[in-house]
C-alpha cells in the first residue's frame, strides 16, 4: 500500500485536519485464492 | 460453535472505537461491493493438493451452469466489481472456462485465474498474453519438484514449469507465481525470487490457512515460529516488489506494518461465490458457520453482500476480545478469522500464529472437541490415492524459538506476560514499550 | 508529483472505471491494477469533471471545492495524476 500522504504509522487523531483524500492500495492487497 | 456471535466474551476490554472517518472504519462497515471477489468455478480438479482450501477433487453435480454464471458476472458488472480471483478447484477444466473468461473481460470485469497450469499449452498462453484483462497465477509450493510435489502430487512441479515457460514463450509479463509457504518451502524464499525473476514474473506468497484438507496437514506444515521471523523479514527487505494477498498482516507485530490494509476482510471487502453459488465471507472460511446464502436466491449476489446477516454481524466493530489490549493489535487485529476458527481457536482472540507465543500457547490448551467438524469436502474418493491425515493427535510445536534468533520483545520470552484478560492496562504488562 | 498545476487539462484515463461508495468512490485502474480510494464525495466529483474540456480550477470550481481547501484538493488530485488515474494533458498540447 502507497501511502500518498498519509503515513500509516501516524497516530489518525493527528491527522484530522490534514487527512488525505486519497489512498492507494494494489489490488493484490487482501485475501483472495491461494 | 457460534463463533462469531455477538460478542460472547465481555472479560475483556474494549477497544477504542476506530474513527470512523479513516478508510478502515469504512472497510470494516463493509461497502456497497466487494473489493477482492473469489469465485470458485468447479470443485473438480486434476490435483489432490494435501493442503487444498477448498477440499476439492471431484465435481459437484450442483455447480452453476454457463447460463448461471454468465448471469453472475451481469450482475458483478453492475455492481462494478472491477475484478473477480477465479480459483477452484482447477477452473480451467471447466468446458466453458475460457468462454466465461472471454465474457466477463466483455463485462467490465477483469479475471485473475489461479491455475496448476494443466491446460495453458502454448496456443492458451498466446491468447492470454493479448489480453489486458487477464492475469493468471500459477501455484508453486516448491522451488524444486522434491518439495513442491511432496504438498501437491506427482508431476505438478513440471506442469506449473511447463505452464511459465509457454506463457514467458508468448510473451505474457508479470505473470504471478504464487507460494503458499510452509514449513518446507520457507528455506527456498530465494530460489522462488529466481524463477519469478527468470520467467520475468511476480512472486506471491500467501499464508497457509488450516482451511479444507489445510486443517489435516496445518500443524505439519504451518512455518515454525523462527520461520515466520524469517519470512517478515525477508518480505520486509524485498518491499512491494513481492506480492503478499496481504496475508501476512498477523507477523506486523514483528515491527512495522506489511504494505496492505492489516485487516480481516471477511464479508466485508472480501467474499468467495463456490461452485454451486454459495457465498461464504471468505475463501478461506467454507463452513456452514461462514455461509452467507445463495447467489441462487431470489434477489441474487447483491442481495446478500447486503443484506446477510452474517455479514451484517461481521461488520460490525469487533472489540478485539483478548487481543485488545496487545500493542500490536492496531496492525496485527488478532490476524485471521479463518485460522482461528479451523484451529479450534476463538474467533476474538490471538491467532494460532500470533507472533507473541499465545496462540500457540491456547492450541496447548484447547479441548479435544474443539475442532470443528469440515461441513463439505469434495476429495477424491480413490484416484490420485492421497489419503487424508486424520485429526488424529495434535503434535503440538511448543517454544521450538532458537536461541540466536530474538523474541519479537522482551515480553515474549514469557508468552503469557500481559495476557490477561482482565488486564485493563492499555498496553503490554511487559513494562517495555512495544 | 506535487506539481501538477490548476491550469492543467486533465482527463481519467480510459482504463479506469470509477464506483461511488457511501465514502466517496474507489478508482480502478485495469492496466495497473493499482486502486484508489477518494475518500470523499466531492473529490469524486472534481474527478468525474475532468474530462478533458477544463482545466484543474475549473473543475474543482465545478465541484464546488471551497477556496480555501482548493490547495488540499489539488494535492489530492496530484496524487491521482501520479497513480496515472488521471492524465495530465496541458492545454498547449493538441490532443491526437
Ligand atoms: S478470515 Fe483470514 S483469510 Fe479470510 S479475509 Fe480474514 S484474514 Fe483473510
Ligand atoms: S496478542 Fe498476538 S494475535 Fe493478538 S493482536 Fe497481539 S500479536 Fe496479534
Amino acid at each position: 500500500m502507497s501511502h500518498a500522504d498519509n503515513r500509516p504509522e501516524a497516530p489518525i487523531d493527528e491527522l484530522v485536519d490534514e487527512e488525505s483524500l486519497v489512498e492507494e492500495v494494489s489490488i493484490d492487497g487482501m485475501c483472495g485464492v491461494y | 460453535m457460534t463463533l462469531v456471535a455477538p460478542s460472547p466474551v465481555q472479560t475483556s476490554p474494549v477497544a477504542p472505537a476506530r474513527t470512523s472517518s479513516t478508510l478502515m472504519g469504512h472497510f470494516e462497515a463493509g461497502l456497497d461491493a466487494p473489493i477482492c471477489l473469489t469465485w470458485e468455478l468447479t470443485y473438480a480438479c486434476n490435483l489432490s493438493c494435501s493442503h487444498c482450501l477448498s477440499s476439492s477433487g471431484r465435481r459437484d453435480p450442483r455447480e452453476l451452469t454457463t447460463e448461471e454464471c454468465k448471469a453472475v458476472i451481469d450482475e458483478l458488472q453492475r455492481m462494478q466489481v472491477f475484478y473477480v480471483n477465479i480459483g477452484g478447484g482447477e477452473p480451467t477444466v471447466r468446458s466453458d472456462f475460457w468462454e466465461l473468461v472471454d465474457y466477463a473481460t466483455d463485462h467490465q470485469v477483469g479475471v485473475k485465474f489461479s491455475t496448476n497450469g494443466i491446460k495453458l499449452t502454448p496456443e492458451i498462453a498466446q491468447r492470454l498474453a493479448a489480453s489486458d484483462y487477464v492475469d493468471v497465477q500459477i501455484s508453486l509450493d516448491g522451488a524444486t519438484a522434491e518439495v513442491n510435489d511432496h504438498v501437491r502430487g506427482p508431476g505438478s512441479y513440471d506442469t506449473a514449469m511447463r505452464a511459465m515457460q509457454n506463457l514467458a514463450d508468448a510473451g505474457f509479463r508479470g505473470f504471478k507465481i504464487s507460494v503458499v509457504c510452509t514449513r518446507e518451502n520457507i528455506p527456498q524464499l530465494d530460489e522462488f525470487k529466481a524463477i519469478a525473476d527468470r520467467f520475468d514474473a511476480q512472486l506471491r506468497l500467501t499464508r497457509l490457512r488450516p482451511s479444507g484438507r489445510g486443517a489435516d496437514v496445518w500443524d505439519d506444515l504451518h512455518p515454525l515460529p523462527e520461520q515466520q521471523r524469517e519470512l517478515y523479514d525477508w518480505l520486509v527487505a524485498h518491499g512491494e516488489g513481492v506480492l503478499t494477498g496481504d496475508s501476512f498482516f498477523h507477523l506486523s507485530a514483528f515491527g512495522s506494518a506489511l504494505p496492505g490494509l492489516n485487516l480481516c476482510g471477511a464479508g466485508r471487502v472480501v467474499c468467495l461465490i463456490d461452485p454451486i453459488g454459495d457465498v461464504y465471507a471468505c475463501p478461506f472460511a467454507i463452513h456452514d458457520e461462514f455461509l452467507a446464502g445463495s447467489i441462487r436466491e431470489p434477489g441474487g449476489f447483491e442481495a446478500v453482500w447486503r443484506e446477510s446477516e452474517l455479514f451484517q454481524r461481521l461488520r460490525e466493530p469487533t472489540g478485539g476480545g483478548a487481543c485488545a489490549s496487545c500493542s500490536f493489535y492496531d496492525s496485527c487485529r488478532g490476524g485471521c478469522m479463518a485460522a482461528k476458527f479451523f484451529t479450534g481457536l476463538p474467533i476474538d482472540g490471538p491467532d494460532p500464529e500470533c507472533v507473541r507465543g499465545f496462540g500457540e500457547q491456547l492450541l496447548a490448551e484447547r479441548a479435544e472437541d474443539a475442532l470443528p467438524k469440515p461441513s463439505g469436502d469434495h476429495s477424491h474418493r480413490t484416484s490420485p490415492p492421497r489419503p487424508r491425515g486424520g485429526a488424529g493427535p495434535v503434535p503440538l510445536t511448543l517454544s521450538v524459538r532458537r536461541p540466536d534468533a530474538p523474541p519479537a520483545h522482551a515480553c515474549a520470552e514469557s508468552p503469557l506476560a500481559g495476557f490477561s484478560p482482565t488486564t485493563t492496562a492499555a498496553g503490554c504488562a511487559c513494562g517495555t514499550d512495544h | 508529483m506535487d506539481s501538477i498545476r490548476l491550469d492543467a487539462t486533465l482527463t481519467v484515463h480510459p482504463r479506469v472505471s470509477i464506483r461511488p461508495e457511501p465514502f466517496g468512490a474507489l478508482l480502478y485502474h485495469f492496466g495497473t491494477r493499482q486502486l484508489s480510494f477518494l475518500k470523499d464525495r466531492v473529490l469524486l466529483d472534481a474527478v468525474r469533471a475532468c474530462d478533458g474540456t477544463r482545466t484543474l480550477a475549473q473543475a474543482l470550481a465545478e465541484a464546488a471545492v471551497p477556496d480555501a481547501q482548493v490547495e488540499r484538493y489539488r494535492r489530492a488530485v496530484a496524487t491521482l495524476v501520479h497513480s496515472t488515474m488521471l492524465e495530465s494533458r496541458p492545454a498547449n498540447e493538441v490532443a491526437a
